[in-house]
């Protein structure tokens, strides 16, 4: 048992499914059917989001005010892992970094000016443009959109003031804010980090993101396995990481511990790269996964080829069990990466698996240990290992 | 522990002062301003119509590059000057992780109207989303991680790239994780870079909503008037710097020139409001403490500080409160590059330690321009107008960022 070592001692859940871990936990041993709206951006079926009670986790009215949904989903679900690691009172030295995607638009907004614009020759065009968004746009509405703005209101409504950090850059995001987390764990550059990510993608600006190129699946909804395309959820995960010295030092229960995480991108040139990128980060951590029977948390979402070539290295890996939540909540985009390590480290400290998500899912019983794969649905390859907290080492 | 002294081996600069190095230190040191009205897209009905804009080659009348493709091709000037300088690896296979400091990119309103023409002028989400089915460009071009991607291939670099925005202090820490990792042992050498394009018509609006930015628009060069009575706002600007970091050691195991070194980074985040620093400026103050402390000097070391020095009221009378905080009666000079070349947002904090490696090794520091009457409750020696030829052993360059996100560095001469 190192000091050092990156205890994961919170999480905060919020899905399609509802909210909090414990939450999360039975629905997916239950083996509940995923929530599903087929209608409201046909062709594109999408996880909706659920319906929150503000007032739990954004006390102040006027902090809701200043935020657009993302932004709230988000800040919900980190003051739930700060909860759940019982952290509230560190978070004035808490270190923090956000994946975090794109702010959300004023969709009635853009629909109108472009309705009024679009044929309109370009000398035209542009005073509109201008008058119209000069009047339009609400002032706050920047701030309620922006990127960086997620960690500033977890700084806001939370406190957490250490340091703030936001990676951009869709899956990877999220992927390379646990790795760094880990890496200045390790190093004692911080005792306490808050990481995670926030994702709505039922909202127009996001589908018209990834919808482009034809990346969505469009029709009626279908899981993991028998899909071609993604179908975007409502995923927001944060995860609270620990040096283990600390968690003992104020008597914290750890769920897990981060054994290795690595990242890498491929540039997807030729068939077989992605696969290739996968058992290259395998390879660095293999030694460290214990005899036991080894869960995959996969962060397979359907879109081509990443998921396919997923499989192909999880088939040569040949895992005890294997979960693909994406079938379940959607693909979680900045936040899917942290939302399954949540999933991993609850099967660790449950000494127990979820019910399969997918009919492609295999396996069940107490895990050794998990591997969570992270496979961006464009670029990026990770993965994390995670193992019991307190094993015998 | 002791960590690795990273080492600065190659600088690129864009900004509304020139393309490259020499031509930006020579307008910065001769106090001339890249401030001018805006002439890219129709400024009617705009309260400000003035900023720094780099034009860049590819813009063509009527149809200017999107953000996007602004950052990038900016951001790749100066990383091609940074690499040239260093001389490190060989050309398309830099040895070390890429950190790019950018800001959020969109699809924007001429993609959005494009889509709506090839969708028969139907204008709704729906129907632009089904126009864009085949046009995977849209996504590639648009989506976060997108530049970086473009940039690692180019450029060769190891690992994933890393894409991050900490607002205004975005530069600064992308140079901040940069040398996190060499000083972890991950990699010898990082590329490190800022870079921003928000020079369109939407983000002027956005910004000019929030009442952040001056309106003088009828004297362009004027307008940026950071720490003087009369200043009312920050000028938007564009731009990207570069810099190659590298484990002493091994740039001089190789027999490159250290252009000087990134002895400290400080952090420290604000609960206190979305666009404006607690009264009290502990998280400012506080980041410029770390700062010298993971220097491992104490603020009589430094001789010379890059300010953050936006030119809104409120941002360079927190920083003066800041200045007399950490530093006492005597604070060190201080001067804001933004009053020439304007607020460059994402890119300030990675040009502004540019400008601050080039202060040391000119020992010359930049002024700062429009400096008529000053503001009795700044009491600072803010370089007023003129170059001045100074003793710089050590700067602290700041970055204090809307939504509380505060960086400082403290950058050495090479000796």
């Amino acid at each position: 048992m190192s000091a050092r070592d990156a205890w994961i001692t919170g999480i905060g859940l919020v899905t399609s499914l509802g909210e909090g871990a414990e939450a999360h936990w039975a629905a997916l041993s239950a083996g509940t059917a995923p929530r599903v709206d087929e209608a409201a951006f046909a062709p594109f079926p999408v996880h909706p989001a659920p319906a929150l009670d503000l007032d739990r986790q954004i006390p102040k009215k006027g902090d809701q005010r200043q935020m657009e949904p993302w932004q709230r989903a988000g800040t919900y679900a980190a003051g739930l892992a700060l909860d759940s690691a019982g952290a509230r009172g560190l978070v004035s030295d808490m270190h923090m970094i956000v994946a975090a995607g794109g702010g959300e638009r004023d969709i009635a907004l853009d629909e109108a000016v472009a309705a009024e614009i679009a044929r309109l020759p370009p000398e035209q065009a542009g005073p509109v443009l201008n008058e119209r968004l000069q009047t339009g746009l609400r002032p706050t509405l920047f701030l309620a959109q922006l990127s960086n703005l997620l960690a500033g209101n977890i700084s806001i409504v939370h406190g957490v003031t250490g340091s703030s950090r936001t990676f951009m850059g869709e899956e990877s995001a999220a992927a390379d804010a646990v790795r760094i987390a880990c890496a200045r764990l390790a190093e004692g550059r911080g005792e306490v980090f808050l990481v995670g990510g926030a994702f709505l993608g039922a909202r127009w600006d996001i589908l018209l993101l990834y919808g482009a190129g034809g990346g969505l699946l469009r029709g009626p909804f279908a899981p993991v396995s028998a899909r071609t395309g993604m179908v975007l959820g409502c995923v927001n995960a944060f995860l609270v990481i620990e040096a283990a010295e600390h968690a003992r030092a104020r008597g914290a229960a750890p769920l897990a511990r981060i054994a290795a995480v690595a990242t890498d991108a491929s540039r997807r040139a030729a068939p077989g790269a992605i696969r290739a990128s996968l058992e290259g980060l395998w390879q660095g951590m293999a030694a460290a996964a214990p005899a036991g029977p080894l869960a995959v948390i996969s962060g397979a979402s359907g879109a081509a080829p990443a998921t396919a070539e997923e499989r192909g290295f999880l088939s040569a890996l040949a895992p005890a069990a294997l979960r693909t939540p994406a079938s379940l909540w959607g693909h979680g985009m900045e936040a899917a990466f942290p939302a399954n390590i949540a999933l991993g480290a609850l099967a660790l400290s449950k000494r127990a698996l979820f019910a399969p998500c997918d009919p492609a899912d295999s396996g069940s019983g107490a895990p050794a240990a998990v591997l969570v794969t992270g496979v961006g649905h464009w670029r990026g390859e990770a993965l994390a290992l995670l193992l019991p907290a307190e094993e015998e080492r | 522990m002791s960590r690795p002294r990273v080492a600065v081996t190659g600088i690129g600069i864009v900004s509304p002062l020139g393309f490259g190095v020499a031509a930006n230190w020579a307008a910065l040191t001769a106090g001339k301003s890249g401030i001018r009205r805006i002439s890219r897209f129709p400024v009617d009905h705009l309260r400000t119509t003035i900023a720094g804009c780099v034009d860049l080659p590819e813009d063509r009348p009527g149809a200017p590059l999107s953000s996007a493709e602004r950052v990038e091709r900016m951001a790749v000037l100066a990383a091609e000057e940074a690499l040239a300088a260093a001389g490190l690896g060989a050309p398309g296979a830099f040895p070390g992780p890429l950190f790019l400091g950018m800001p959020p990119v969109e699809t924007e309103w001429p993609q959005r109207l494009e889509l709506a023409r090839a969708a028969n002028g139907g204008a709704s989400y729906r129907e632009i989303t089904l126009a864009a089915l085949s046009r995977p460009d849209i996504h590639d071009r648009f989506c976060f991680g997108g530049i970086g991607e473009r940039l690692a291939a180019r450029f060769g670099t190891r690992g994933a790239p890393i894409s991050l925005t900490t607002a205004c202090a975005t530069g600064a820490s992308a140079i901040q994780l940069g040398v996190e990792a060499i000083q972890r042992g991950e990699a010898r050498a990082a590329l490190a870079i800022g870079a921003d394009g928000s020079v369109q018509p939407e983000a002027v609006i956005r910004f000019s909503l929030l009442s952040a930015l001056s309106t003088r628009n009828d004297a362009p060069e004027k307008a940026a008037r950071p720490f003087e009575k009369s200043r009312d706002g920050f000028v938007m600007s564009e731009g990207a710097a570069a810099l190659v970091l590298e484990d002493e050691g091994a740039a001089r195991a190789r027999g490159a020139e250290v252009l000087g070194f990134v002895l400290g980074c400080g952090e420290r985040a604000d609960s206190f409001h979305r666009t404006r620093s607690n009264p009290d400026g502990s998280a400012i103050i506080g980041a410029m403490r770390n700062a010298i402390a993971d220097a491992g000097l104490t603020p009589a070391d430094i001789d010379y500080v890059n300010a953050h020095g936006t030119g809104t009221p409120e941002n360079d009378k927190m920083e003066a409160l800041g200045m007399r905080a950490v530093f006492g009666e005597r604070p060190p000079p201080i001067s804001s590059n933004k009053s020439m070349i304007g607020h460059t947002l994402s890119a300030a904090g990675a040009i502004e330690a540019a400008f601050s490696l080039l202060t040391l090794r000119h020992q010359l520091l930049p002024p700062t321009i429009n400096h008529e009457e000053p503001d009795p409750t700044i009491p600072l020696d803010v370089v007023p107008n003129v170059a001045r030829p100074a003793r710089v052993r050590h700067v602290l360059s700041n970055s204090f960022g809307f939504g509380g996100q505060n960086v400082c560095l403290v950058l050495g001469e090479a000796a």
